[in-house]
């Protein structure tokens, strides 16, 4: 794939982030942060696709750390994310319904 | 599989996130965006996982050990320890795009200019958000001083940083391939490592949500420029995503403190201006007991709780709530205001709240409840002092002049809980707590608070 295309798609995504980011209420700020923790793990993907059983061993090490180190972002950043919305509560008149 | 089915899955995955992320704009659909989210990363890894040819040995070592460290730290942290995982967690982004760029390199050396241009911003921008969120953890978690460290040359070491990356990159991109270039490689990767420090360990304590933001941006710009380096567009969408959102947050954060990005990174504030302190309003203050704030509590109509670090440090939330629902048993009408930047990270105390069961609908912005700060009976300030102080309306020569604060002043009465007479983080003594309607209710938050709960149920 060519580096103009890839570019494209890059530009295209920064607005998006940008029209999408900007609608979050700073009341969601803390967890935004943490689920753009597990969606930066995205790196998995690469990492994973990385590790070819031809590779040369060092490569094979770097591969399986950044491996580790991803998957940290992607099941802490998902897990740590939904552990707060869940929260965050509307106002109810009998609080004991709902725990 | 057909590598075709494989790229056209990742589509599917990047709607999800796309769609998770807008249903983070209200806190009702907030968690199944979240739960949409996961869904799609799940999606992602799976399908990459049949790729042809791949190591399942390592990979399956790699996944075991991240998801065993990554369950056991989102289900042990407290919600005040939020803001050094996040910094944790942006740090790991960056070493993983760093780590990926470097292996990928190590297999195929031939690089054309564009891969070595973009594996060299992978590698540089993903060590200096590792190495600088490894200092703002210290930072955040007490490992490392609090205060801004200001050493003679800190701007010309950093200069002289990013000039030799510069070059190294120039250097890299011409011959990626011989085994000077993976020297040079090499010397680009412990030039990041430094930069991320010796750019991170001048901002102080209290501009870490600042901080916080920039390095979350950067973690995702890493792993968009990892994503060019194998061509992979997933990465490049949710890397860009990633790093849009921490540059509103940081535009946010440095509007909400009237400073611009320059000036948090490079100004060494709090270490400079603590040295004039001492100087400011002087006067008399008026101290209150747990008793006298009883009765200025029981007979308002409205109490409006500011809170801030200080009560993240003294874990109150739970107090706080429990004073908030004995006031609401008292007909008083009780809301929480919440200025952007109180607390380490964007966000914070609200999630504190959240956690000690305050319906969000009781949390308001620093601009709703400005305008209506006249009918408020009385306010209650809980360890934040810089975000109240009237001197960012009215005094010129103060250091947060122009900064958009609570104005508590306003409120009929104000109560402020406090440790101490010491100023703020910004070393600023504070004209709020001289004025007429202000009383000084000193002690630990928590404890402060629960002896007022304790007045309310004896009576």
């Amino acid at each position: 794939m060519e580096p103009i295309y890839l570019t494209f798609v890059f530009i295209l995504a920064i607005f998006l982030g940008f029209e999408l980011i900007s609608k979050v209420p700073s009341t969601l700020h803390t967890p935004l942060m943490s689920g753009s923790n597990a969606i930066s793990g995205i790196t998995l993907i690469g990492a994973i696709a990385s590790l070819q059983s031809d590779n040369h061993s060092f490569a094979t090490v770097l591969g399986t750390i950044a491996v580790a180190f991803a998957t940290i972002n992607v099941v802490g950043g998902y897990m740590v994310t939904n552990r707060m919305l869940e929260m965050f509560k509307k106002k109810e008149k009998n609080e004991g319904d709902f725990q | 599989m057909n590598p075709l089915i494989i790229n056209f899955t990742y589509v599917v995955s990047a709607v999800l996130f796309i769609f998770g992320l807008k249903m983070l704009s209200s806190p009702a659909t907030a968690r199944q965006g979240n739960l949409l989210s996961s869904l799609g990363m799940l999606i992602a890894i799976i399908v990459t996982m049949l790729n042809a040819g791949l190591d399942y040995k390592w990979i399956f070592l790699g996944i075991v050990i991240g998801s065993g460290l990554g369950a056991i730290v989102a289900l042990r942290v407290k919600m005040t320890a939020m803001p050094e995982m996040v910094a944790l967690f942006n740090g790991f982004g960056g070493i993983s795009s760093l780590l990926l760029a470097w292996a990928e390199y190590h297999q195929n050396r031939e690089l054309s200019v564009f891969i070595a241009l973009v594996a060299f911003l992978s590698a540089f921008i993903g060590g200096m958000t590792f190495s600088g969120s490894m200092i703002a953890f210290g930072k955040l978690s007490g490992k490392v001083t609090q205060k801004a460290v200001v050493f003679k040359g800190q701007h010309v070491i950093n200069a002289a940083f990013l000039v030799l990356a510069l070059l190294a990159a120039a250097v890299f991109c011409v011959t990626p391939a011989s085994d000077f270039g993976y020297v040079v490689f090499v010397l680009i990767l412990l030039v990041a490592l430094g930069f991320g420090i010796t750019s991170t360990i001048p901002i102080g304590g209290a501009d870490m949500p600042v901080v916080i933001s920039l390095l979350n941006s950067y973690s995702g710009l890493a792993a968009c420029a990892a994503g060019f380096v194998i061509s992979n567009n997933i990465l490049i969408v949710a890397g860009a995503l990633v790093g849009a959102s921490g540059i509103i947050l940081t535009n946010i954060m440095c509007k909400a403190m009237n400073r611009s990005l320059a000036n948090v990174l490079f100004s060494g504030f709090g270490s400079t201006i603590a040295q004039e302190a001492g100087a400011g309003p002087q006067g008399e203050v008026r101290t209150a007991s747990a008793e006298d704030v009883y009765y200025i509590l029981e007979a308002a109509d409205s109490v409006t709780f500011v809170p801030g670090y200080g009560l993240a440090v003294a874990q109150a939330q739970h107090a706080v709530k429990e004073l908030g629902d004995l006031l609401e048993a008292n007909d008083t009408e009780v809301s929480y205001a919440i200025h952007p930047v109180a607390g380490r990270m964007p966000g914070h105390m609200n999630v504190l709240l959240a956690e000690a069961n305050v319906p969000y609908d009781q949390l308001v912005e620093m601009d709703e409840i400005n305008p209506r700060m006249e009918s408020v009976d009385v306010c209650v300030v809980i360890g934040a002092n810089d975000v109240v102080n009237p001197a960012a309306l009215d005094d010129e020569s103060s250091p947060i002049y122009g900064m958009p604060i609570i104005e508590t002043h306003r409120a009929k009465t104000v109560i402020v809980l406090k440790r101490s007479m010491n100023p703020g983080f910004a070393g600023i003594q504070n004209a709020l707590f001289f004025a007429e309607n202000a009383r000084m209710y000193f002690g630990d938050a928590k404890a402060s608070i629960q002896a007022l709960v304790t007045e309310f149920k004896n009576d």
